[in-house]
Protein backbone atom coordinates (compact mmCIF):
# COMPACT_ATOMS: atom_id res chain seq x y z
CA UNK A 1 0.00 0.00 0.00
CA UNK A 2 2.75 2.52 0.19
CA UNK A 3 2.11 5.69 -2.05
CA UNK A 4 3.84 5.86 -5.21
CA UNK A 5 7.02 8.00 -6.27
CA UNK A 6 5.82 9.36 -9.92
CA UNK A 7 4.54 12.96 -10.06
CA UNK A 8 0.79 12.56 -9.96
CA UNK A 9 0.67 14.82 -12.80
CA UNK A 10 2.66 12.15 -14.96
CA UNK A 11 0.99 8.91 -13.06
CA UNK A 12 -2.86 10.20 -13.44
CA UNK A 13 -4.89 11.87 -16.01
CA UNK A 14 -5.50 15.16 -14.41
CA UNK A 15 -5.80 16.84 -17.85
CA UNK A 16 -9.53 15.60 -17.58
CA UNK A 17 -10.48 16.63 -14.47
CA UNK A 18 -9.26 19.89 -15.13
CA UNK A 19 -11.36 20.36 -18.16
CA UNK A 20 -14.57 19.44 -16.38
CA UNK A 21 -13.74 21.01 -13.24
CA UNK A 22 -13.96 24.55 -15.39
CA UNK A 23 -17.09 23.64 -17.06
CA UNK A 24 -18.73 22.88 -13.52
CA UNK A 25 -17.87 26.40 -12.43
CA UNK A 26 -18.68 27.59 -16.01
CA UNK A 27 -22.08 25.67 -15.81
CA UNK A 28 -22.36 27.14 -12.45
CA UNK A 29 -22.37 30.84 -13.21
CA UNK A 30 -24.70 30.29 -16.34
CA UNK A 31 -26.92 27.90 -14.65
CA UNK A 32 -27.55 29.82 -11.41
CA UNK A 33 -28.03 33.04 -13.48
CA UNK A 34 -31.17 31.41 -15.87
CA UNK A 35 -32.54 30.84 -12.37
CA UNK A 36 -31.98 34.29 -10.96
CA UNK A 37 -33.89 35.34 -14.66
CA UNK A 38 -36.43 32.82 -14.23
CA UNK A 39 -37.38 33.77 -10.19
CA UNK A 40 -37.42 37.48 -11.12
CA UNK A 41 -40.35 36.63 -14.40
CA UNK A 42 -42.02 35.21 -10.98
CA UNK A 43 -41.97 38.13 -9.42
CA UNK A 44 -41.73 40.91 -12.41
CA UNK A 45 -43.07 39.28 -15.19
CA UNK A 46 -42.59 42.04 -17.50
CA UNK A 47 -39.25 40.83 -17.25
CA UNK A 48 -40.52 38.12 -20.23
CA UNK A 49 -40.48 40.95 -22.39
CA UNK A 50 -43.19 39.13 -24.52
CA UNK A 51 -40.44 37.00 -26.43
CA UNK A 52 -41.30 33.27 -26.67
CA UNK A 53 -37.43 32.27 -25.73
CA UNK A 54 -36.85 33.60 -22.41
CA UNK A 55 -40.51 32.77 -21.10
CA UNK A 56 -40.55 30.79 -18.19
CA UNK A 57 -42.07 27.60 -19.60
CA UNK A 58 -38.70 27.42 -22.08
CA UNK A 59 -36.08 28.79 -19.83
CA UNK A 60 -36.80 26.48 -16.94
CA UNK A 61 -35.31 24.01 -17.74
CA UNK A 62 -32.75 25.24 -19.07
CA UNK A 63 -31.90 26.16 -15.22
CA UNK A 64 -32.59 22.73 -14.27
CA UNK A 65 -30.08 21.10 -17.00
CA UNK A 66 -27.20 23.54 -16.75
CA UNK A 67 -27.22 23.36 -12.69
CA UNK A 68 -27.97 19.70 -12.20
CA UNK A 69 -26.28 18.51 -15.50
CA UNK A 70 -24.14 21.11 -16.92
CA UNK A 71 -22.45 22.33 -13.15
CA UNK A 72 -23.73 19.07 -11.02
CA UNK A 73 -22.60 16.76 -13.41
CA UNK A 74 -19.56 17.81 -14.62
CA UNK A 75 -18.32 18.19 -11.75
CA UNK A 76 -19.07 14.50 -10.66
CA UNK A 77 -17.24 13.79 -13.71
CA UNK A 78 -14.14 15.46 -12.76
CA UNK A 79 -14.42 14.24 -8.93
CA UNK A 80 -14.57 10.87 -9.63
CA UNK A 81 -12.35 10.78 -12.48
CA UNK A 82 -10.06 12.17 -10.11
CA UNK A 83 -10.90 10.06 -6.96
CA UNK A 84 -10.70 7.00 -8.50
CA UNK A 85 -7.48 7.99 -10.16
CA UNK A 86 -5.87 8.80 -6.71
CA UNK A 87 -7.42 6.17 -4.36
CA UNK A 88 -6.88 2.76 -6.89
CA UNK A 89 -3.47 4.67 -7.67
CA UNK A 90 -3.86 4.00 -11.28
CA UNK A 91 -4.84 6.33 -14.44
CA UNK A 92 -7.70 6.52 -16.37
CA UNK A 93 -8.02 3.43 -18.93
CA UNK A 94 -8.54 5.27 -22.02
CA UNK A 95 -7.79 9.09 -22.06
CA UNK A 96 -9.67 8.79 -25.28
CA UNK A 97 -12.50 7.49 -24.11
CA UNK A 98 -12.69 10.10 -20.84
CA UNK A 99 -11.99 13.01 -23.56
CA UNK A 100 -15.16 11.58 -25.33
CA UNK A 101 -17.18 11.79 -22.45
CA UNK A 102 -15.75 15.06 -21.67
CA UNK A 103 -17.00 16.72 -25.00
CA UNK A 104 -19.78 14.41 -25.67
CA UNK A 105 -21.46 15.76 -22.40
CA UNK A 106 -20.96 19.30 -22.99
CA UNK A 107 -22.89 19.00 -25.94
CA UNK A 108 -25.40 17.45 -24.40
CA UNK A 109 -26.24 20.13 -22.11
CA UNK A 110 -25.85 23.08 -24.96
CA UNK A 111 -28.00 21.32 -27.55
CA UNK A 112 -30.32 20.52 -24.64
CA UNK A 113 -30.26 24.09 -23.55
CA UNK A 114 -30.95 25.27 -26.94
CA UNK A 115 -33.66 22.87 -27.91
CA UNK A 116 -35.64 23.98 -24.74
CA UNK A 117 -35.17 27.77 -26.00
CA UNK A 118 -36.34 26.57 -29.26
CA UNK A 119 -39.53 25.21 -27.72
CA UNK A 120 -38.20 21.61 -27.88
CA UNK A 121 -39.24 19.45 -24.74
CA UNK A 122 -40.63 15.74 -23.73
CA UNK A 123 -42.48 17.25 -21.20
CA UNK A 124 -40.93 15.32 -18.29
CA UNK A 125 -39.03 17.13 -15.25
CA UNK A 126 -35.14 16.63 -15.21
CA UNK A 127 -35.37 14.56 -18.62
CA UNK A 128 -37.09 17.15 -21.32
CA UNK A 129 -34.05 16.36 -23.77
CA UNK A 130 -36.09 14.78 -26.67
CA UNK A 131 -35.00 11.92 -28.02
CA UNK A 132 -31.67 12.37 -30.62
CA UNK A 133 -30.18 14.00 -27.41
CA UNK A 134 -30.81 10.96 -24.77
CA UNK A 135 -29.11 8.62 -26.98
CA UNK A 136 -26.08 10.76 -26.84
CA UNK A 137 -26.22 10.92 -23.08
CA UNK A 138 -26.70 6.93 -23.30
CA UNK A 139 -23.62 6.62 -25.62
CA UNK A 140 -21.66 9.13 -23.17
CA UNK A 141 -22.87 7.52 -20.50
CA UNK A 142 -22.11 3.95 -21.23
CA UNK A 143 -18.10 5.09 -22.32
CA UNK A 144 -18.06 6.95 -18.54
CA UNK A 145 -19.24 3.52 -16.76
CA UNK A 146 -16.15 1.57 -19.03
CA UNK A 147 -13.82 4.47 -18.43
CA UNK A 148 -14.42 4.02 -14.38
CA UNK A 149 -15.11 0.26 -14.26
CA UNK A 150 -12.06 -0.31 -16.42
CA UNK A 151 -9.92 1.66 -14.22
CA UNK A 152 -10.77 0.34 -10.72
CA UNK A 153 -10.00 -2.76 -12.36
CA UNK A 154 -6.34 -1.91 -12.67
CA UNK A 155 -6.18 -0.25 -9.24
CA UNK A 156 -3.06 -0.73 -7.30
CA UNK A 157 -4.86 -1.14 -4.01
CA UNK A 158 -6.85 -4.49 -2.91
CA UNK A 159 -9.59 -2.65 -1.54
CA UNK A 160 -12.25 -0.35 -3.71
CA UNK A 161 -12.89 2.80 -1.17
CA UNK A 162 -16.35 3.66 -0.06
CA UNK A 163 -16.38 6.75 -2.43
CA UNK A 164 -15.99 4.98 -5.30
CA UNK A 165 -19.05 2.32 -4.16
CA UNK A 166 -21.05 5.53 -4.18
CA UNK A 167 -20.14 6.78 -7.89
CA UNK A 168 -20.25 3.09 -9.27
CA UNK A 169 -23.94 3.01 -7.66
CA UNK A 170 -24.32 6.69 -8.88
CA UNK A 171 -23.74 5.63 -12.45
CA UNK A 172 -25.18 2.28 -12.45
CA UNK A 173 -28.15 3.98 -11.22
CA UNK A 174 -28.35 6.80 -13.42
CA UNK A 175 -27.97 4.59 -16.81
CA UNK A 176 -30.49 2.30 -15.52
CA UNK A 177 -32.85 5.65 -14.75
CA UNK A 178 -31.60 7.62 -18.21
CA UNK A 179 -32.85 4.60 -20.22
CA UNK A 180 -36.30 3.40 -18.55
CA UNK A 181 -37.79 6.79 -18.07
CA UNK A 182 -36.89 8.08 -21.54
CA UNK A 183 -38.06 5.39 -23.81
CA UNK A 184 -40.20 6.93 -26.10
CA UNK A 185 -41.32 6.65 -29.82
CA UNK A 186 -40.19 9.61 -32.32
CA UNK A 187 -42.83 10.65 -34.73
CA UNK A 188 -40.08 10.40 -37.43
CA UNK A 189 -36.88 9.50 -37.75
CA UNK A 190 -36.30 13.31 -38.95
CA UNK A 191 -38.53 14.57 -36.26
CA UNK A 192 -37.20 15.73 -32.47
CA UNK A 193 -41.07 14.86 -31.13
CA UNK A 194 -41.33 12.06 -29.65
CA UNK A 195 -44.17 9.97 -27.48
CA UNK A 196 -43.60 8.17 -24.16
CA UNK A 197 -43.89 4.38 -24.60
CA UNK A 198 -45.84 4.67 -21.14
CA UNK A 199 -49.50 5.81 -20.73
CA UNK A 200 -51.43 7.68 -17.58
CA UNK A 201 -50.69 6.92 -14.07
CA UNK A 202 -47.80 4.41 -15.26
CA UNK A 203 -46.31 7.32 -16.94
CA UNK A 204 -46.32 9.19 -13.66
CA UNK A 205 -44.88 6.38 -12.03
CA UNK A 206 -41.98 6.06 -14.35
CA UNK A 207 -41.34 9.54 -14.45
CA UNK A 208 -41.37 9.54 -10.62
CA UNK A 209 -39.17 6.68 -10.16
CA UNK A 210 -36.74 8.41 -12.13
CA UNK A 211 -37.11 12.12 -10.95
CA UNK A 212 -37.19 10.67 -6.97
CA UNK A 213 -34.03 8.21 -8.26
CA UNK A 214 -32.23 11.20 -10.01
CA UNK A 215 -32.43 12.94 -6.67
CA UNK A 216 -31.22 9.59 -4.65
CA UNK A 217 -28.57 8.29 -7.11
CA UNK A 218 -27.23 11.57 -8.59
CA UNK A 219 -27.44 14.27 -6.58
CA UNK A 220 -27.07 12.51 -3.07
CA UNK A 221 -24.85 9.02 -3.80
CA UNK A 222 -22.44 10.78 -6.04
CA UNK A 223 -21.76 13.65 -3.98
CA UNK A 224 -21.36 11.56 -0.87
CA UNK A 225 -18.79 9.54 -3.57
CA UNK A 226 -17.59 13.68 -3.21
CA UNK A 227 -18.15 13.87 0.70
CA UNK A 228 -16.34 10.96 1.30
CA UNK A 229 -13.03 11.74 0.03
CA UNK A 230 -12.63 15.51 0.60
CA UNK A 231 -14.22 16.18 4.04
CA UNK A 232 -11.39 13.56 5.06
CA UNK A 233 -8.76 14.99 3.17
CA UNK A 234 -9.54 18.85 3.91
CA UNK A 235 -10.13 17.87 7.37
CA UNK A 236 -6.71 16.07 7.45
CA UNK A 237 -7.93 12.82 9.65
CA UNK A 238 -9.89 9.86 8.11
CA UNK A 239 -13.32 9.12 7.94
CA UNK A 240 -14.94 9.14 11.43
CA UNK A 241 -16.20 5.38 10.69
CA UNK A 242 -15.38 3.42 7.71
CA UNK A 243 -17.97 0.56 8.96
CA UNK A 244 -20.66 2.83 9.39
CA UNK A 245 -19.60 4.48 5.68
CA UNK A 246 -20.75 0.59 4.34
CA UNK A 247 -23.79 0.64 5.83
CA UNK A 248 -25.07 3.74 4.69
CA UNK A 249 -24.32 2.73 1.18
CA UNK A 250 -26.15 -0.37 1.19
CA UNK A 251 -29.09 1.55 3.23
CA UNK A 252 -29.33 3.57 1.11
CA UNK A 253 -28.99 1.86 -1.89
CA UNK A 254 -32.21 -1.09 -0.80
CA UNK A 255 -34.56 1.62 0.18
CA UNK A 256 -34.26 4.63 -2.58
CA UNK A 257 -35.15 2.82 -5.10
CA UNK A 258 -38.75 2.49 -3.22
CA UNK A 259 -39.57 5.86 -2.67
CA UNK A 260 -40.40 7.93 -5.95
CA UNK A 261 -44.23 7.02 -5.53
CA UNK A 262 -44.25 9.85 -2.81
CA UNK A 263 -44.06 12.35 -5.57
CA UNK A 264 -47.85 11.28 -6.44
CA UNK A 265 -49.93 10.55 -3.38
CA UNK A 266 -53.45 11.65 -3.36
CA UNK A 267 -53.00 10.64 -7.22
CA UNK A 268 -54.93 8.06 -9.31
CA UNK A 269 -51.68 5.33 -8.41
CA UNK A 270 -52.98 2.81 -6.25
CA UNK A 271 -53.00 3.99 -2.30
CA UNK A 272 -50.68 0.97 -1.10
CA UNK A 273 -48.17 2.35 -3.93
CA UNK A 274 -47.91 5.59 -2.29
CA UNK A 275 -48.09 3.80 1.45
CA UNK A 276 -45.21 1.88 0.71
CA UNK A 277 -43.09 5.05 -0.64
CA UNK A 278 -44.17 6.77 2.20
CA UNK A 279 -42.96 4.15 4.27
CA UNK A 280 -39.57 3.80 2.46
CA UNK A 281 -38.84 7.80 2.93
CA UNK A 282 -39.23 7.83 6.82
CA UNK A 283 -36.96 4.63 6.84
CA UNK A 284 -34.56 6.58 4.79
CA UNK A 285 -33.86 9.16 7.80
CA UNK A 286 -31.64 6.39 9.15
CA UNK A 287 -29.17 5.89 6.53
CA UNK A 288 -29.09 9.92 5.34
CA UNK A 289 -28.49 11.07 9.36
CA UNK A 290 -26.06 8.58 9.92
CA UNK A 291 -24.00 9.50 6.48
CA UNK A 292 -24.76 13.09 8.10
CA UNK A 293 -23.20 12.21 11.31
CA UNK A 294 -20.24 10.05 9.98
CA UNK A 295 -19.24 13.13 7.67
CA UNK A 296 -19.55 15.55 10.57
CA UNK A 297 -17.96 13.85 13.49
CA UNK A 298 -14.67 13.53 11.14
CA UNK A 299 -14.28 16.60 12.49
CA UNK A 300 -14.45 15.71 15.69
CA UNK A 301 -11.43 16.77 17.69
CA UNK A 302 -10.58 19.49 14.85
CA UNK A 303 -13.95 22.19 15.35
CA UNK A 304 -10.69 24.97 15.54
CA UNK A 305 -10.76 24.15 11.86
CA UNK A 306 -14.38 25.59 10.67
CA UNK A 307 -13.17 28.84 12.36
CA UNK A 308 -10.07 29.30 10.10
CA UNK A 309 -10.77 27.44 6.99
CA UNK A 310 -13.67 28.13 4.58
CA UNK A 311 -13.28 25.24 2.66
CA UNK A 312 -13.84 23.21 5.98
CA UNK A 313 -17.06 25.46 6.62
CA UNK A 314 -18.27 24.91 3.05
CA UNK A 315 -18.14 21.22 3.40
CA UNK A 316 -19.58 21.18 6.75
CA UNK A 317 -22.28 23.01 6.27
CA UNK A 318 -23.21 21.34 3.26
CA UNK A 319 -23.47 18.31 5.35
CA UNK A 320 -25.63 20.32 7.79
CA UNK A 321 -28.16 21.15 5.24
CA UNK A 322 -27.84 17.53 3.97
CA UNK A 323 -29.26 16.82 7.15
CA UNK A 324 -32.16 19.17 7.28
CA UNK A 325 -32.97 18.76 3.61
CA UNK A 326 -33.24 14.39 4.23
CA UNK A 327 -35.26 14.93 7.23
CA UNK A 328 -37.78 17.50 5.72
CA UNK A 329 -38.34 15.19 2.71
CA UNK A 330 -39.06 12.27 4.72
CA UNK A 331 -41.67 14.98 6.89
CA UNK A 332 -42.84 15.81 3.08
CA UNK A 333 -43.52 12.31 2.00
CA UNK A 334 -46.05 11.17 4.77
CA UNK A 335 -49.45 11.71 3.44
CA UNK A 336 -50.74 14.82 5.18
CA UNK A 337 -47.99 16.81 5.50
CA UNK A 338 -48.13 16.14 1.42
CA UNK A 339 -51.37 17.18 1.20
CA UNK A 340 -50.68 20.63 2.11
CA UNK A 341 -47.14 21.00 0.65
CA UNK A 342 -47.07 19.11 -3.10
CA UNK A 343 -47.90 21.25 -5.82
CA UNK A 344 -46.86 24.41 -3.21
CA UNK A 345 -43.48 26.11 -3.14
CA UNK A 346 -42.55 24.31 0.19
CA UNK A 347 -41.71 21.65 -2.24
CA UNK A 348 -39.46 24.32 -4.41
CA UNK A 349 -37.83 25.53 -0.99
CA UNK A 350 -37.11 21.91 -0.06
CA UNK A 351 -35.59 21.00 -3.38
CA UNK A 352 -33.36 23.94 -3.10
CA UNK A 353 -32.18 23.21 0.13
CA UNK A 354 -30.81 19.95 -1.21
CA UNK A 355 -29.62 21.38 -3.81
CA UNK A 356 -27.94 25.11 -2.94
CA UNK A 357 -27.40 23.81 0.49
CA UNK A 358 -26.24 19.84 -0.26
CA UNK A 359 -25.09 19.80 -3.90
CA UNK A 360 -23.36 22.94 -4.74
CA UNK A 361 -21.79 23.82 -0.81
CA UNK A 362 -19.92 20.47 -1.17
CA UNK A 363 -19.39 20.83 -4.65
CA UNK A 364 -17.64 24.62 -3.60
CA UNK A 365 -15.89 22.57 -1.09
CA UNK A 366 -14.69 19.90 -3.04
CA UNK A 367 -13.52 22.05 -6.01
CA UNK A 368 -11.85 24.66 -3.84
CA UNK A 369 -10.05 21.47 -2.04
CA UNK A 370 -9.19 20.22 -6.12
CA UNK A 371 -8.38 22.99 -8.14
CA UNK A 372 -5.04 24.34 -6.43
CA UNK A 373 -3.52 21.12 -6.55
CA UNK A 374 -4.49 20.17 -9.79
CA UNK A 375 -2.46 23.24 -10.84
CA UNK A 376 0.00 23.02 -8.10
CA UNK A 377 -0.81 25.85 -7.04
CA UNK A 378 -2.92 28.18 -4.18
CA UNK A 379 -6.35 29.49 -4.48
CA UNK A 380 -5.86 32.97 -5.77
CA UNK A 381 -7.87 34.88 -3.04
CA UNK A 382 -8.51 32.75 0.54
CA UNK A 383 -10.54 36.08 1.35
CA UNK A 384 -12.47 35.62 -1.56
CA UNK A 385 -13.94 31.91 -0.71
CA UNK A 386 -14.73 33.00 2.78
CA UNK A 387 -16.87 35.79 1.32
CA UNK A 388 -18.48 33.48 -1.37
CA UNK A 389 -19.15 31.26 1.83
CA UNK A 390 -21.27 33.63 3.38
CA UNK A 391 -22.70 34.77 0.08
CA UNK A 392 -23.91 31.38 -0.68
CA UNK A 393 -25.56 30.62 2.90
CA UNK A 394 -27.34 33.83 2.85
CA UNK A 395 -28.36 33.29 -0.53
CA UNK A 396 -29.62 29.67 0.19
CA UNK A 397 -30.81 30.64 3.52
CA UNK A 398 -33.38 33.43 2.19
CA UNK A 399 -34.47 31.20 -0.60
CA UNK A 400 -35.06 28.82 1.75
CA UNK A 401 -37.06 30.55 4.05
CA UNK A 402 -39.13 32.72 1.28
CA UNK A 403 -40.34 29.19 -0.11
CA UNK A 404 -41.35 27.72 3.22
CA UNK A 405 -43.94 31.13 4.22
CA UNK A 406 -44.76 31.07 0.36
CA UNK A 407 -45.32 27.34 0.53
CA UNK A 408 -47.55 26.86 3.24
CA UNK A 409 -49.40 30.10 3.20
CA UNK A 410 -50.09 29.16 -0.14
CA UNK A 411 -51.64 25.22 0.79
CA UNK A 412 -53.62 26.73 3.69
CA UNK A 413 -55.30 29.57 1.10
CA UNK A 414 -55.53 26.67 -0.73
CA UNK A 415 -57.51 24.54 1.43
CA UNK A 416 -59.32 27.39 3.33
CA UNK A 417 -63.47 27.10 3.26
CA UNK A 418 -65.52 30.29 4.21
CA UNK A 419 -69.29 29.52 6.30
CA UNK A 420 -71.28 28.05 3.43
CA UNK A 421 -68.06 25.42 2.35
CA UNK A 422 -66.79 27.42 -0.47
CA UNK A 423 -63.41 28.46 -1.61
CA UNK A 424 -62.49 31.22 0.92
CA UNK A 425 -59.70 32.40 -1.84
CA UNK A 426 -59.71 32.33 -5.39
CA UNK A 427 -56.54 31.05 -7.00
CA UNK A 428 -55.39 34.76 -7.97
CA UNK A 429 -55.46 36.06 -4.45
CA UNK A 430 -52.77 33.22 -3.52
CA UNK A 431 -50.84 33.94 -6.53
CA UNK A 432 -50.83 37.95 -5.36
CA UNK A 433 -50.14 36.94 -1.91
CA UNK A 434 -46.96 34.85 -2.73
CA UNK A 435 -45.18 38.26 -4.38
CA UNK A 436 -43.25 39.13 -1.58
CA UNK A 437 -41.42 36.09 -0.95
CA UNK A 438 -40.96 35.86 -4.91
CA UNK A 439 -38.81 38.93 -4.89
CA UNK A 440 -37.15 37.59 -1.77
CA UNK A 441 -36.78 34.36 -3.51
CA UNK A 442 -34.99 36.20 -6.30
CA UNK A 443 -32.60 38.21 -3.98
CA UNK A 444 -31.32 35.14 -2.10
CA UNK A 445 -30.84 33.78 -5.71
CA UNK A 446 -28.88 36.83 -6.39
CA UNK A 447 -26.49 36.61 -3.51
CA UNK A 448 -26.32 32.90 -4.50
CA UNK A 449 -24.66 33.78 -8.46
CA UNK A 450 -22.83 36.89 -6.72
CA UNK A 451 -20.71 34.09 -4.66
CA UNK A 452 -20.97 31.56 -7.80
CA UNK A 453 -19.28 34.98 -9.54
CA UNK A 454 -16.42 35.45 -6.94
CA UNK A 455 -15.92 31.64 -7.37
CA UNK A 456 -15.35 32.13 -11.33
CA UNK A 457 -13.20 35.31 -11.11
CA UNK A 458 -11.08 33.24 -8.13
CA UNK A 459 -10.66 30.13 -10.15
CA UNK A 460 -9.82 31.69 -13.57
CA UNK A 461 -7.18 34.09 -11.64
CA UNK A 462 -6.26 30.79 -9.95
CA UNK A 463 -5.27 28.76 -13.57
CA UNK A 464 -4.16 32.14 -14.91
CA UNK A 465 -1.55 32.27 -11.96
CA UNK A 466 -0.74 28.82 -11.99
CA UNK A 467 -0.08 29.05 -15.81
CA UNK A 468 2.11 32.40 -15.50
CA UNK A 469 4.29 30.54 -12.91
CA UNK A 470 4.58 27.04 -15.14
CA UNK A 471 5.60 29.72 -18.11
CA UNK A 472 8.17 30.96 -16.05
CA UNK A 473 9.92 27.67 -14.82
CA UNK A 474 9.72 27.26 -18.43
CA UNK A 475 11.46 30.00 -19.61
CA UNK A 476 14.06 29.67 -16.94
CA UNK A 477 14.97 26.16 -17.96
CA UNK A 478 14.86 27.03 -21.61
CA UNK A 479 17.46 30.24 -20.72
CA UNK A 480 19.81 27.48 -18.68
CA UNK A 481 19.61 24.68 -21.57
CA UNK A 482 20.81 27.84 -24.17
CA UNK A 483 23.35 28.50 -21.55
CA UNK A 484 25.00 24.82 -21.02
CA UNK A 485 24.44 24.61 -24.72
CA UNK A 486 26.75 28.31 -25.84
CA UNK A 487 29.34 27.04 -23.08
CA UNK B 1 -44.88 -21.78 -17.15
CA UNK B 2 -47.66 -21.09 -15.51
CA UNK B 3 -45.94 -19.99 -12.53
CA UNK B 4 -44.39 -17.75 -14.26
CA UNK B 5 -47.32 -15.35 -14.13
CA UNK B 6 -47.05 -15.10 -10.28
CA UNK B 7 -44.10 -12.87 -11.24
CA UNK B 8 -46.23 -10.62 -13.14
CA UNK B 9 -48.40 -9.65 -9.99
CA UNK B 10 -46.58 -6.79 -8.22
CA UNK B 11 -48.53 -7.60 -4.97
CA UNK B 12 -46.33 -11.06 -5.37
CA UNK B 13 -43.00 -9.99 -6.02
CA UNK B 14 -42.96 -6.46 -4.00
CA UNK B 15 -42.85 -8.38 -0.55
CA UNK B 16 -40.57 -10.87 -2.01
CA UNK B 17 -38.26 -8.51 -2.91
CA UNK B 18 -38.41 -6.95 0.40
CA UNK B 19 -37.59 -9.93 2.49
CA UNK B 20 -34.76 -10.63 0.05
CA UNK B 21 -33.62 -7.50 0.16
CA UNK B 22 -34.02 -6.68 3.98
CA UNK B 23 -32.50 -10.74 4.73
CA UNK B 24 -29.27 -8.87 2.23
CA UNK B 25 -29.03 -5.87 4.56
CA UNK B 26 -29.61 -7.92 7.66
CA UNK B 27 -26.62 -10.13 6.60
CA UNK B 28 -24.41 -7.09 5.30
CA UNK B 29 -24.55 -5.51 9.23
CA UNK B 30 -23.44 -9.18 10.74
CA UNK B 31 -20.75 -9.11 8.10
CA UNK B 32 -19.73 -5.67 8.94
CA UNK B 33 -20.08 -5.58 12.89
CA UNK B 34 -20.17 -9.08 13.47
CA UNK B 35 -16.67 -10.16 14.24
CA UNK B 36 -13.45 -7.53 15.82
CA UNK B 37 -10.58 -8.57 13.15
CA UNK B 38 -12.54 -8.05 10.36
CA UNK B 39 -14.42 -4.65 11.70
CA UNK B 40 -10.31 -3.59 12.86
CA UNK B 41 -9.61 -4.43 8.92
CA UNK B 42 -12.25 -2.49 7.61
CA UNK B 43 -11.67 0.35 9.47
CA UNK B 44 -7.87 0.77 8.24
CA UNK B 45 -9.39 1.41 4.93
CA UNK B 46 -10.38 4.76 6.17
CA UNK B 47 -6.25 5.69 5.68
CA UNK B 48 -7.40 5.33 1.53
CA UNK B 49 -7.63 8.74 0.56
CA UNK B 50 -3.98 9.71 2.75
CA UNK B 51 -1.81 6.74 0.80
CA UNK B 52 -0.62 9.44 -1.71
CA UNK B 53 -0.30 12.07 0.24
CA UNK B 54 3.55 11.86 -0.51
CA UNK B 55 3.06 12.50 -4.15
CA UNK B 56 1.05 15.71 -2.98
CA UNK B 57 3.94 16.85 -0.54
CA UNK B 58 6.42 15.73 -3.79
CA UNK B 59 4.51 17.98 -6.33
CA UNK B 60 4.38 21.22 -3.55
CA UNK B 61 7.99 21.41 -3.24
CA UNK B 62 8.34 21.87 -6.71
Amino acid sequence: MAATEISSSEQYNFDIVKKFSIMAVVWGLVGMSVGVWIASELAWPFLNFDIPYITFGRLRPVHTSSVIFGFGGSALFATSYYIVQRTCQARLISDGMATFTFWGWQAAIMLGGISYMLGFSQSREYAEMEWPLDILIEIVWVTYLAVFVGTIMRRKQPHIYVANWFFLAFILATALLHTFNNLAVPVSLFSMKSYSLFAGTQDAMTQWWYGHNAVGFFLTAAFLGMMYYFVPKQAGRPIFSYRLSIIHFWALGFLYMWVGAHHLHWTALPDWTSTLAATFSIMLLLPSWGGMINGIMTLSGAWDKLRTDPIMRFLIVALSFYGMSTFEGPLMALKDVNALSHYTDWTVGHVHSGALGWVAMITFGSLYHMIPKLWNTEMWSKKMIEVHFWFATIGALLYITAMWISGITQGLMWRAFDQYGNLQYSFVESVAAMHPFYAMRAIGGMFFVTGMLLMFINVMMTVRQANAATAKVTAAHRAKMAGMASA
Amino acid sequence: MEWLNWFASFENTKPVALVILFVTFVLIVLYVFGDKKRSARLETYKDMPFLDDATEVKEGKK
